[in-house]
């Protein structure tokens, strides 16, 4: 039976996980209660294993990274995100952090899924056969799986700072970690993700040094912009000019700006969609 | 009673005043007495005995109807406690409804302060003490395991302790909700009067290291850092020395603000990645309102602090139907289990409480 499952319906079930992780974390907070984080730990790598099955299928079946249209690339951010809070999920002591991971997984891959246009048509073979190339676009997604993290973790900051300045600590609020782990998770957090952009950003730069034409400026400008602003962002914090509050709202602003750059980006990439629809089609 | 049972007999704050619970309250070597003299009640199965100050209880599984009398007896002429007067304050229940007050008991929920846990303990070292003088047979065994399995299952699945309800814990919990963890954070106790002390005693007993005291009298200050084995900073070092501190807990009687704006102000220059949270106990206030306005500066007066108490209370009280629905299931599902084992296994248990302590 799940022989015949294509890589889609891999895909729906990993979302199905990740939606009954939320859902299931949603209702015992509305009980008042706090979220079990064993039970949501399980059902988010349940759901990993079957999205990274869906995946592997659709990779094997197109014979490169799955990176190929914007569907793909949102399953592999959730994938990404969720890969980070099941690597690093048990320190952060937070079962509320699971609860949103969950959402956001559920969140990006049922979008993903349920716009059939996201996935109609697809560039394959954009990387040439070229490995270094798929490492530096698998790790910059896998950077923006890392910055959605920051990006949920900056929310629950914000939160957390809402219900201490405006002293309201019961219900779900009393769920929150504290102010100052979620400040240095967050650190923490933004210090991978320039780490691991900077090395793709560097991969990518090998690339365009040998063949500067091979890549489309617009494409460059954005993804150069969004890893200075990420990096600038630590600079700040670690200098102490950007902090708390602020620190939160700029981490959140960045990742709906790189999150807003995605479309550009793959519109801009070679080859063209209109040769990739030809040649895979 | 006719045949074996199960029952409780006792005093509790419900059922009798604080003046009647000290003559009633019973010493470690008074409750060792006493349960060597219960021991050798021939129709005195099992017996535990939990006394704390808001109750003296005895759980005890007997052959014959006279067993709580004579419990009764042996414990008003050992705290010289005329029996009738001890009927006036007396609680006493049998069977399935003694289980359920051993079952609320262990949970919290027929305690003064409300879902308190301390109470959990208690009942642990009391039934550790029945098994040590081998008075806890099988009977005991179960129906105290199962009050701690419903306890514990009663604190994780509703909120009847979420939250503190004492204002020098509630302020420990706000700390814990800025830091996470006390063990590296500092704190200023500004002011030694008996409002600091408690608040910093709070602080020390969830695991805080680093406290320092600061009031107007030196030597006060002196004393209470050497009962506390924190350290002294003088007073008029306060506001030079902000930057040190996480936290300050100011209780002062000083008529105006001890701790200015423009102090927190250039406290948090010099550290701007570490909250620093103010606990304004005093009357007035010790800490200027304003700092409330600074980016990672928390602070929370007394008000502030009693209205999450009460916030907490009414929470807990909140939660009282549901907890008692979970436990009066658990009371009858046990109370199902044991009731034949009372008339099925009392030789049983005799037999086995005879072999511990031969004739």
């Amino acid at each position: 039976m799940f022989a015949a499952l294509t890589d889609r319906q891999w895909l729906w079930l990993a979302a199905a996980c990740y939606f009954a992780g939320f859902a299931r974390g949603a209702l015992s907070v509305l009980r008042g209660e706090r979220p079990s984080s064993g039970a949501m730990y399980g059902l988010l790598a349940v759901g990993y294993a079957l999205q990274f099955f869906g995946l592997y299928l659709r990779g094997r079946a197109e014979g490169d990274c799955p990176l190929g249209n914007i569907f793909e690339i949102l399953q592999f951010i959730a994938w990404s995100a969720i890969t980070l809070y099941l690597v690093v999920g048990v320190t952060f002591r937070s079962s509320l952090l699971g609860y949103f991971t969950a959402g956001l997984g559920a969140a990006l891959t049922i979008a993903s899924l349920a716009l059939p246009s996201l996935d109609a048509t697809r560039r394959a073979h954009i990387f040439g056969n070229n490995p270094w190339l798929e490492l530096h676009a698998a790790l910059a997604l896998f950077s923006y799986g890392i910055f959605a993290l920051l990006a949920l973790t900056s929310a629950l900051f914000l939160f957390r700072h809402y219900s201490l300045k405006s002293k309201r600590l019961d219900g779900w609020f009393s769920f929150l970690p504290s102010i100052l782990d979620l400040d240095q998770i967050a650190v923490r957090l933004l210090g991978t993700g320039v780490g691991v952009l900077g090395v793709s950003l560097a991969v990518g730069a090998v690339y365009w040094m040998r063949d500067t034409a091979s890549v489309n400026s617009a494409k460059l400008l954005i993804t150069v912009a969004v890893g200075v602003a990420y990096a600038a962002a630590l600079g700040f914090r670690l200098g102490g000019r950007l902090l708390a509050k602020r620190f939160a709202w700029t981490c959140l602003a960045l990742f709906a700006a790189a999150l807003l750059s995605l479309g550009p980006v793959n519109a801009s990439r070679h080859p063209p969609i209109a040769a990739a629809r030809e040649e895979g089609t | 009673m006719s045949g074996l049972g199960f029952f409780l007999i006792g005093a509790t704050h419900h059922t009798a005043p604080l003046a009647v619970r000290e003559r009633l309250a019973l010493d470690p070597a008074g409750e060792a007495a006493l349960g060597a003299e219960l021991a050798g009640l021939g129709d005195l199965r099992e017996f535990a005995v939990l006394s704390t100050c808001n109750r003296v209880e005895f759980y005890c599984v007997a052959a014959e109807a006279g067993a709580a009398a004579r419990v009764q007896e042996a414990f008003c002429a050992r705290q010289r406690f005329a029996p009738a007067d001890f009927e006036k304050f007396r609680l006493s229940l049998a069977g399935r409804d003694a289980v359920l007050h051993l079952l609320e008991v262990s949970a919290g929920l027929d305690s003064q302060m409300l879902g308190e846990t301390e109470i959990f303990g208690q009942v642990k070292a009391a039934y550790a003490a029945a098994q040590a003088r081998g008075a806890a047979g099988p009977l005991l065994n179960r129906i105290f395991q199962k009050a701690f399995q419903a306890a514990k299952h009663v604190r994780s699945h509703t909120a009847i302790n979420a939250g503190q309800v004492s204002v020098a814990n509630v302020a420990v919990d706000l700390a814990l909700n800025i830091f996470g963890d006390l063990a590296h954070v500092r704190i200023l106790v500004l002011g030694a009067g008996d409002i600091g002390e408690k608040t910093a005693r709070a602080f020390q007993s969830r695991g805080a290291g680093a406290l320092t005291v600061a009031n107007r009298s030196a030597e006060r200050a002196l004393d209470l850092a050497g009962q506390l084995g924190a350290a002294a900073l003088p007073f008029e070092q306060r506001e030079a020395r902000l930057a040190d501190f996480d936290v300050v807990v100011c209780s002062t009687a000083a008529p105006q603000a001890v701790l200015s704006f423009a102090a927190a102000e250039a406290a948090m220059k010099r550290r701007p990645t570490r909250p620093l949270f103010f606990i304004d106990l005093a009357l007035p206030r010790d800490v200027e309102a304003a700092v409330a306005d600074l980016d990672n500066v928390f602070r929370y007066d007394l008000d502030d602090l009693a209205r999450i108490a009460e916030q907490n209370r009414t929470a807990r009280a909140a939660e009282i139907a549901r907890c008692r629905a979970l436990l009066v299931e658990r009371a009858d599902a046990l109370w199902r289990r044991v009731e034949p084992l009372l008339a099925g296994a009392v030789p049983e248990a005799a037999r086995l409480r005879e072999s511990r302590h031969p004739a």
